[in-house]
């Protein structure tokens, strides 16, 4: 079935085709659309679930985690500050493995206010413990918080799934919405391995000292290091019932490419019309989509760049003091590729604050880098009134 | 003839085993005790960050016989809610789902999240154990901490310059069906009000008074019989408020004066005579005021105490 929806509607609709049992959410732009469509879908019964109303975000999370140590599927959602504001309870269902699902609303945080789209609010949560998936489109929204819960269950790890402020959140896209029998078969009902239970009673969380601490986080990274293949084993499910993949990371026209753009979330989409341009006019550009941010898809990414002369990263965001997080992370996993297999890599910081990304932006980006012009700073900032 | 009617009237059990952490005269683990012997074996129970997530013992013991969610110390209603809701989605309405915390983690850092399961009227029964500042940090105030008091961040020459917040008002104020004083140094009326909170549906919260000799600065052996004192001489009255509206004092309180109940306590062991008048003025001022919207009718006879 075929539907025009906005992206926060596609989240809703995600969560009601995964059967969803516990929602808790507090509302926050440009989320709000997310809360009020679960509402409406739980009200009106096409989505049975509880919708724990909460006074904050702080205690979303936290419900959303006792409703996941009871062994149900929950789910919750926010944006930016709502996002920070729950930053000590995502570690929590980090560390006790509760395979909670969560939707970021990409927005910049404060001060000063600002309330359109960046990656800051979730890429400050990269040590949390939670799977990050930044979605391009409506569809692959949709599919993804299908595909995200079977990720969480198998693996026993929370997974945050990103999109656009705006871009994606408010904008209407025509999506095909999967068939609810064949979501069923493809994501049954939980089947919590461990849970809170009077006939079973454990104590879940309780002091752990040095001499076992570390093998519990040891536990976790194993588990968190399994992702990139658990969700490539899902996706080929979901490609086989529903004829659509996404991959950790999509190379596009990147076949032997001298330059190939890196990028993430919707910007994506505007560097693909720019490389379709660049390609027609006989140049070697292509690019490649990270989907995956956490964990950090080190050996694909290898894999994808070795040997491509140079590599612009497309930051819509900032490590204050350092650079683009994106731009920092590749240069650490591509290090110990041999000098002459490895990219030059150059950085660029844009589109803070819900700046425009347009394709004149990303062709500066192409030239700069094709020019290697070495930035004053880590990246080079584009767009920016100095 | 009273001691065998305690022991009728407060249920054998053995869902708290032995082997606790607490400090010896600690009075929570005896309030525990009675709690879950009270509820019974079909009850989870989420604890936040307080003296409990010590006493209850270290992964991978636990003292007690129920389920334990170990969360942060904001987050005990809030987890509960959840707790509450996945049970519910199962069919399992009838287990008790019981927030065990102290008096920071209510008065303070969690005073929103209970504020909004209250609001919510969340199926949950909440029990604080309230000893009256931080003491599994080492003794520093909360708001919890009385007039007067010394503490680590309280020294005896700036003691504590704030009263105690009234948190019973405040959780009247929400309408919850069931709020109410207690203290496991009067067992009967601890149990009797456990029996009537398990037999309630919605918000329900007790405000347990429980001695912390270490903090208190007392004997070992004191604590119970300075809670004893504490409600004699109506620093801590027994009281039961039902739906925010029908306030009442569960036992006769003897009015005794304030001070014998002060300085067996090296926490007051500062306080001029006038300082001890000033907290007796304003013991009698609230007692007054309790006593403008309350009924005195004990809720188990005065025998049975």
């Amino acid at each position: 079935m075929k539907k025009v929806m906005v992206g926060n509607h596609a989240v809703a609709w995600g969560v009601r085709l995964a059967r969803v049992e516990v929602i808790s959410a507090y509302p926050i732009t440009p989320q709000t659309q997310v809360v009020e469509k679960l509402s409406e879908m739980c009200a009106d019964g096409t989505l049975p679930a509880r919708f724990i109303k909460v006074e904050s975000e702080h205690s979303a999370m936290a419900a959303v985690i006792g409703a996941s140590a009871t062994g149900v599927r929950a789910f919750t959602a926010s944006s930016s500050h709502g996002l920070l504001y729950m930053h000590e309870m995502l570690h929590w269902a980090g560390g006790a493995r509760l395979p909670i699902v969560m939707v970021d609303v990409n927005r910049a945080v404060g001060a000063p206010w600002n309330i359109w789209t960046d990656q800051n609010d979730s890429l400050s949560q990269r040590d949390t413990g939670w799977v990050q998936l930044y979605c391009e489109t409506n569809q692959e929204v949709v599919d993804t918080t299908i595909m995200a819960f079977k990720l969480a269950e198998t693996l026993d790890v929370p997974v945050m799934l990103m999109l656009d402020g705006f871009y994606l959140s408010h904008t209407a896209e025509p999506v095909d919405v999967p068939d609810q029998e064949m979501v069923d078969r493809f994501l049954p009902k939980r089947a919590a391995s461990y849970k809170l239970d009077v006939e079973s009673p454990h104590a879940f969380g309780a002091l752990v000292k040095p001499d076992a601490y570390m093998e519990m986080r040891f536990l976790q990274q194993e588990a968190l290091q399994q992702v990139p293949q658990t969700l490539a084993a899902i996706e080929k499910d979901w490609q086989r019932m529903f004829g659509r993949s996404y991959g950790a990371l999509e190379a596009y026209r990147a076949d032997d490419a001298e330059l190939l753009l890196v990028t993430s979330g919707t910007v994506t989409s505007t560097a693909r019309a720019v490389v379709d341009a660049r390609r027609a006019a006989g140049e070697r550009v292509g690019l490649l989509k990270m989907k995956m941010f956490r964990p950090f898809p080190t050996a694909l990414l290898r894999d994808a760049l070795r040997g491509v002369p140079r590599v612009a990263v497309l930051d819509r965001n900032i490590s204050p003091g350092h650079g683009g997080i994106f731009a920092e992370e590749l240069r650490s996993a591509l290090y110990d590729i041999p000098d002459a297999e490895r990219p030059e890599l150059f950085g660029f910081v844009l589109g803070l604050g819900g700046r425009d990304i347009t394709p004149a932006v990303i062709d500066e980006v192409i030239e700069k880098t094709r020019a290697g012009v070495v930035p004053s700073r880590e990246d080079l900032w584009v767009g920016v009134n100095p | 003839m009273s001691q065998l009617r305690i022991n009728e009237l407060i249920p054998e059990g053995r869902l708290l085993a032995s082997g606790h952490l607490a400090c010896p005269g600690c009075a929570a683990p005896l309030a525990m005790k009675l709690a879950l012997n009270a509820l019974g074996a079909n009850t989870i129970v989420v604890m936040p960050a307080c003296c409990y997530t010590i006493i209850a013992g270290p992964w991978p013991q636990s003292s007690l016989q129920v389920p334990v969610f170990h969360t942060a110390f904001a987050t005990g209603p809030a987890v509960a809610s959840g707790i509450r809701a996945a049970l519910d989605t199962q069919g399992k309405f009838d287990t008790t789902v019981l927030v065990w915390v102290g008096d920071g983690g209510t008065f303070d850092i969690g005073l929103q999240s209970l504020s909004g399961a209250a609001e919510r009227n969340e199926n949950i029964l909440y029990v604080c154990y309230d000893n009256e500042a931080y003491m599994n940090t080492g003794i520093q105030r909360s708001s919890a901490t009385p007039w007067g008091a010394w503490t680590t961040t309280t020294p005896a020459q700036f003691p504590e310059a704030s009263n105690k917040k009234d948190i019973l008002a405040i959780m009247a104020a929400h309408n919850i069906p069931y709020a109410a004083t207690a203290t496991p140094a009067y067992p009967v009326d601890f149990i009797a009000k456990v029996n009537k909170a398990k037999a309630m549906r919605g918000t329900r919260f007790i405000h347990l008074l429980s001695p912390c000799p270490p903090g208190w600065k007392c004997g070992d052996d004191e604590g119970l019989e300075l809670a004893r004192m504490a409600v004699q001489s109506r620093v801590f009255p027994m009281v039961e408020v039902e739906d925010g509206q029908h306030w009442r004092v569960t036992m006769e309180h003897a009015g005794d004066p304030v001070e014998p109940y002060l300085r067996r306590q090296g926490r007051f062991r500062h306080l001029s005579g006038e300082q001890v008048t000033h907290i007796q003025r304003e013991i009698t001022a609230r007692w007054e005021s309790l006593q403008r919207r309350a009924q005195a009718e004990p809720l188990v006879p005065a025998g049975a105490m």
